[in-house]
């Protein structure tokens, strides 16, 4: 039993405690860029050599920041999806897997258009802020009802708050019937009332702004205000939360107020700073997409420009290749699928070492 | 000597950074009981987990019988005849003993329960032990069951019996079966290797000892040669003295009255029945009892943090000798009442501290609410944690670094020290000692007298009956969720708390 070959193993794995930070940022910064030579060799096969590499990186940036007109819309989607990715750091922090934020974020759009529909005739300032509050309090009731049942009832709040998506989907759908601009054609023509104005006469200027601030509040707020911190208790023990007094519920409820609220503002930038109009893919998946953002930000508000900014950029860069190289979504899904798994990847050797069987032990082991 | 069971030469295991092995060498011999002492942390845990398979060592080899082994998995372990005995037993509780001991077993021939169960029962009386091989896992006490995981290990064929602090769950009589069960088995020419730090078991079973300090080979004695002083001196690295002193309590009064308390758990099965004492001012209450006898329960329920099925909770305030029922209060309430309650609850990262945050945020968790505004103020934190580190030795990198990357004994201290900083009119403390290394459990003991001394009621849930009668002014014995006697620390002794400890005392029967 015991004659069988005895061979120490080929690899071991053991966890790293203390990898400074230099040496982190390096890794990342290796994972994008081997992340972008991949994709560029991807690509350079599927088209059949029709671009050479440098041309398929050529193609990206002409896409994202060709002209002034394709960097504002870079811009505008950039902010978008890092206002859903903020609002989903409360949430995150206190360990509630929120992933409602496009479901509350289009109640947002909804409570906007709503707005918009029976208000018609009220002054441009009085308007927007109706539609702030709005989009706000319908994001924020969209992410209670979840929370008040996780709250009361320990639900779990992965399937609720992904469910509710759904049932957002829907409603919004019947109001795009209800509201429909001429019968049967299903869709709202854009509102030629209701627009954010042009600040320091930048397009979109208010939504960078908003969202910017909105950037240093929430980094602000998570970690030196009195909530934040109870937030982060929560998250990291319920148990040491009730210990010292803190009315868990009351937290859990506070927070995706906060959480769905913000969801709701991004719809209302959605409607106000860009669309003027709804449908069902307006939010287009970045309440999902924000996930991935805030977690490889892992949280932090200013990594988080960097990581909206990133996937933002590989969205309308593989945009582009995939128009002018006559390819289709799947080829551009699956270049951004490869991009964001290598910078995922690379958390694990920033935090696992990995050993080798030394040549000298095997001889050894002889 | 006899033959040489199993042997380790050179070992050395590392955690990242951290030694938990270094270049450790022993050997058992066949017919022997090893024991392995040293403080928590020291490394007994990782050498036992590589011979069980579930660490593999970065330098150095096992040799079995003589021949090189290569232990990868915990099946590798049991090929090689070494079986494990964990501290949290592995045993599913619907099944009977002999289902237990042959599940996952791949026995030649056709599944024959009574077969095995006819085997099993030779077994049990090859070596003496009294349990009935088809009685199911839920019925049985806690050293039945671990009768039957050594069952399991036997029955698989072990020659090599590995046993990680056998006795914390065991009450003192239970462990002296179990001694007479280990000294059996070495009888019968098997190798033992125990895993404790209780002196007195490592005296009074053992052949030889091996003692281990910081991951660190400290050397082997024999166990005839050794007295509790030496080997304690070669656990620690330095002379030591073990002594408590234990002042009279001045000025007793009544702080705290525990009155026909019933606490039940989730599925309705009463945890506390009738539990009913007094807590006073300046003396230490002790409370003993085999681990889950309703301790935790009992502090949760002073704390806020349980509802009662029955009984009440009177606070006698100090000050002016009014009276609050604590009953149904959160913690919150209790605060605000003006009772300082302080707990040190037994599973300190669990509750009671955030792992991932530093000291600093650690201690505002009492205090961050005070204050107006909607900020965080830390630096009042920010001092008392740089207070803390200094005036209880605590190591750590900075007041910023994670409570979680602190060893244990830091972990406690930083806990206490918030905790007695809100200089408490009833401090709770469970097994504030557990997983402490001496010094530090000393350093403990003498916070807890300093709070008597300052007049608050301490009550203090421990596991070592010898530091209870040392420390205690009077002490209370829980037994399955009653109390079964209330003892004078000074007049007490071990074999009295002792016996209160097992079930034959509620009963009223002899086993």
């Amino acid at each position: 039993m015991i004659e069988k070959a005895v061979k120490e193993p080929l690899i071991r794995i053991s966890k790293k405690n203390d990898t400074p930070l230099v040496s982190a940022i390096i890794t990342r910064v290796f994972a994008v860029a081997i992340g972008l030579i991949i994709c560029g060799i991807v690509v350079m096969l599927i088209t059949g050599g029709k671009t050479s590499f440098f041309g398929v990186f050529e193609e990206m940036f002409k896409g994202a920041f060709g002209t002034l007109r394709k960097f504002k819309l870079t811009l505008r989607e950039m902010t978008a999806l890092l206002c859903i990715g903020l609002a989903l750091v409360p949430a995150f922090k206190m360990k509630f897997w929120n992933i409602g934020g496009e479901g509350q974020a289009l109640m947002g759009v909804l409570a906007s258009i709503a707005v918009l529909k029976i208000f018609p005739d009220m002054p441009n300032e009085m308007l927007l802020l109706t539609m702030f509050v709005a989009s706000v309090v319908a994001g924020a009731i969209w992410a209670l009802i979840p929370a008040f049942f996780r709250a009361f009832w320990n639900t779990n709040e992965t399937l609720f708050t992904l469910m509710m998506n759904y049932v957002a989907f829907q409603l919004m759908a019947f109001f795009i019937v209800l509201w429909e601009s001429s019968p049967g054609i299903h869709v709202i023509k854009p509102f030629t009332i209701g627009y954010l104005p042009q600040l320091f006469g930048v397009e979109y200027g208010w939504n960078i702004v908003i969202v910017f601030s909105l950037t240093i509040v929430m980094f602000v707020f998570m970690k030196y205000s009195k909530q934040g911190y109870e937030i982060s208790v929560v998250g990291e023990s319920e148990n040491t939360a009730k210990y010292i007094g803190i009315n868990v519920k009351a937290v859990i409820l506070k927070t995706m107020a906060i959480s769905g609220g913000l969801c709701g503002l991004a719809g209302f930038l959605l409607v106000a700073g860009s669309n003027h109009t709804m449908n069902t893919s307006l939010v287009g998946g970045f309440g999902f997409t924000a996930i991935i953002v805030a977690w490889l930000a892992k949280l932090n508000p200013f990594y988080m420009i960097l990581t909206a900014f990133y996937v933002v950029f590989l969205g309308i860069g593989t945009d582009q290749i995939a128009s002018s190289f006559n390819l289709n979504d799947y080829a551009s899904d699956a270049i951004i699928g490869i991009a964001l798994f290598l910078v995922l990847g690379c958390e694990f050797f920033i935090n696992y070492k990995i050993t080798f069987r030394k040549k000298s032990n095997r001889k050894e082991v002889g | 000597m006899s033959e040489i069971a199993i042997e380790l030469k050179n070992i050395t295991k590392r955690f990242g950074s951290v030694v938990a092995n270094e270049n450790v060498s022993i050997s058992v011999a066949k017919g022997e009981i090893l024991s392995i002492l040293g403080e928590n942390g020291s490394g007994k845990t990782t050498l036992m987990n590589m011979l069980s398979g579930i660490y593999f060592p970065d330098e150095g080899q096992i040799f079995v019988d003589g021949k090189l082994a290569l232990i990868k998995s915990p099946k590798d372990a049991f090929d090689y005849k070494i079986g494990m005995i964990h501290q949290h037993f592995k045993l599913v509780d619907v099944l009977t003993v002999t289902e237990n001991i042959i599940l996952g077993l791949k026995e030649k021939g056709k599944y024959n329960i009574n077969k095995s169960a006819k085997k099993v029962e030779e077994i049990c009386q090859s070596f003496g032990f009294k349990i009935d091989p088809m009685k199911k896992i839920y019925e049985m006490s806690v050293s039945e069951k671990q009768t039957v995981e050594i069952l399991k290990v036997i029955y698989r064929g072990a020659e090599i019996l590995i046993l990680d602090e056998p006795t914390a769950v065991l009450t003192p009589s239970e462990s002296e079966q179990l001694f007479v069960i280990l000294r059996k088995m070495k009888d019968a020419g098997k190798a033992i290797i125990i895993i404790t730090h209780k002196m007195h078991e490592v005296l009074s079973l053992s052949d030889r000892v091996v003692v281990l300090r910081k991951g660190q080979y400290i050397g082997t004695v024999a166990t005839s040669s050794a007295t509790e002083l030496s080997l304690t001196e070669m656990m620690v690295g330095q002379a030591i003295s073990l002594n408590i002193e234990r002042s009279e309590p001045v000025d007793p009064k009544t702080r705290l009255l525990v009155n026909n308390v019933s606490v039940t758990n989730r599925e309705g099965v009463k945890i506390l029945k009738n539990v009913s004492f007094k807590a006073k001012s300046g003396e230490i209450l002790g409370i003993a009892g085999i681990a889950g006898s309703g301790q935790k329960e009992l502090l949760e329920s002073i704390a806020g943090l349980r509802v009662l099925k029955t009984g009440s909770i009177i606070y006698r305030n100090p000050k002016d000798n009014s009276e609050e029922d604590l009953r149904d209060k959160s913690p919150l309430q209790i605060r605000n009442l003006g009772v300082r309650l302080s707990f040190v609850p037994e599973d300190r990262l669990g509750m009671g501290l955030v792992g991932a945050m530093g000291i600093t945020d650690n201690m505002m968790l009492r205090s961050y609410k005070s204050g107006q505004g909607f900020f965080l103020k830390r630096k009042s934190p920010r001092n008392l944690a740089d207070k803390i580190i200094q005036d209880l030795e605590i190591s750590t990198p900075s007041t910023e670094t994670p409570v979680r990357k602190l060893s244990g004994g830091n972990v406690q201290k930083v806990l206490v020290g918030r905790e007695i900083a809100a200089s408490p009119t009833v401090l709770m403390a469970a097994y504030p000692v557990r997983g402490l290394d001496i010094n530090s459990s000393y350093t403990i003991y003498n916070l807890l007298n300093k709070q008597k001394e300052s007049g608050a009621a301490v009550i203090f849930v421990g596991e070592d009956l010898d530091v209870l009668i040392e420390l205690c002014d009077r002490i209370i014995v829980l037994c399955g969720g009653t109390i079964s006697g209330i003892v004078d620390g000074r007049t007490a002794t071990k074999e009295n708390i002792g016996s209160m400890m097992s079930t034959a005392a509620i009963l009223g029967v002899e086993h």
